[in-house]
């Protein structure tokens, strides 16, 4: 957890994936941004604040049940 | 199956889950159940704390299958699209706690948000100071997310915790069909364990197939949608995504037409079915409601949906819903029509001040 980009919300209730992402995407401005979660409302949520936002995204699915969603400017 | 799960977790989903519990409520209403109550999370908890004796009010006493087939249908959609995931960890007690305030706060309104949204739709204006309290609550909830609140992550469980909420629920089901009479009242009549309401709100009910089905039908698509009442008004707060908002406006202009359709619709402040008139205290009471449910993440509908997923967390929020039920009756918090009961306003103040004491101190450890 040293990378300042990287936030992980696994098993953080809602709407807590979004605030920790939103507060990431705010403190880097542009360039790369990675959130992981593992669950699809979670993930829903985060990419919608991305497109929101004007930020890119691509999801990866990783082993147990991990998302990894990359977020791009 | 993916075609629907796919339309159901578009911008599509919590309008069309909205819609429908919108236009299957107040057909519920039209089909027995208490007016502008076709479907309320907490008066229905409240109504089954009743059956289970946790309360001994005569008039909200009943085993509601709305409720049961909210939690099924939940879990149906979830072990079909995978999303099955039992977990817990996330300060269980503390959500056990919120969920009895909430219920406090609610039953001094009279209503969860759900209900909040029917009675406004139709046309118990109560219900617009309701939802101004309800607005307030989740902001100061808001306010506590932003700056650091969490009650801690949860972990992947073993199977077998998932499946403990939805099997209580199974056996409310056959304690509902059984009807077991087998205890005595004080002149030797047979009474309980399972009470059942003769007269009043407890008495009115749909018959339980349809009520199960509606359920069930509502659970698996708002598993699906993330349809959420706290969500709808806090998304637009904290990112001013309206894609749960539009969920709940259709479900008011919906649930409007069908009242009027079917000649129920009333508008106006006084005699209202279920529902009183102090708009300080509907308005404080969705205040703490409001707070309570943000804080725990959800409105007590999604609660249930997540306790079909398998959360354990969300599982004893629900438990702490139905056991505060009962204490609301039992140590007289919970309105009537005639307004705010004796002990009401200062449990909704005493509530306030427990869960800003919980926004303000539970913060999630760093490892």
């Amino acid at each position: 957890m040293n990378n300042v980009n990287m936030v992980d919300a696994r098993g953080l209730s809602c709407p807590q994936p979004v605030i920790l992402a939103q507060q990431a995407l705010k403190k880097a401005k542009q360039g790369t941004v990675e959130v992981l979660v593992d669950s699809g409302i979670a993930l829903e949520n985060v990419a919608r604040l991305a497109k929101n936002s004007g930020w890119a995204t691509t999801v990866e699915k990783q082993p147990g049940n991990n998302i990894r969603i990359v977020l791009k400017k | 199956m993916s075609s629907i799960s796919r339309f159901l977790t578009s911008r599509w989903g919590p309008i069309i889950t909205g819609a429908i519990i919108g236009i299957l409520a107040p057909v519920l209403v039209k089909l027995g159940n208490p007016g502008n109550m076709g479907i309320c999370v907490a008066c229905f908890s409240r109504d089954i704390a009743g059956a289970l004796g946790l309360q001994r009010v005569a008039t909200v006493q009943y085993i509601r299958p709305e409720i049961i087939g909210l939690m099924l249908g939940a879990l149906i959609a979830a072990v079909s699209f995978r999303e099955f995931k039992p977990r817990t960890g996330s300060a269980p007690l503390v959500r056990f706690l919120l969920g009895m305030l909430a219920m406090f706060g609610a039953l001094v309104f009279l209503g969860c948000p759900w209900r909040a949204y029917l009675r406004l739709g139709g046309g118990d204006w109560n219900a617009i100071y309701g939802i101004l309290g309800f607005v307030v609550g989740i902001g100061v909830g808001v306010a506590f997310l932003r700056t650091g609140f969490s009650l801690g992550r949860s972990y992947p469980a073993p199977k077998a915790l998932g499946w403990v909420m939805p099997a209580v629920m199974v056996a409310l089901l056959v304690l509902l069909i059984l009807a077991p009479q087998f205890g005595r009242d004080a002149s030797g009549k047979l009474t309980g364990p399972i009470f059942f309401s003769k007269t009043g709100p407890g008495s009115q009910h749909a018959w339980l197939g349809i009520s199960l089905v509606v359920g069930l039908a509502i659970g698996f698509l708002a598993q699906r949608s993330r349809f959420c009442t706290v969500g709808a008004i806090r998304d637009m707060m904290v990112m001013r995504s309206s894609h749960l908002l539009l969920g709940v406006v259709a479900l008011i202009v919906f649930a409007f037409f069908t009242n009027l359709a079917l000649g129920q619709f009333k508008a106006g402040f006084a005699n209202q079915p279920i529902a009183h008139t102090n708009a300080l205290w509907n308005f404080g009471g969705m205040v703490l409601a409001g707070l309570a449910f943000t804080l725990a993440g959800g409105c007590p509908g999604r609660q249930l949906f997540l306790a079909g997923e398998g959360d354990g967390d969300a599982a004893m929020f629900v438990s702490g819903m139905i056991v505060g039920a009962g204490f609301a009756h039992n140590f007289t918090i919970a309105s009537t029509t005639a307004g705010p009961s004796t002990f009401g306003p200062i449990t909704v103040i005493v509530g306030l001040i427990i869960c800003i004491v919980i926004g303000l101190t539970m913060r999630e450890l760093k490892a």
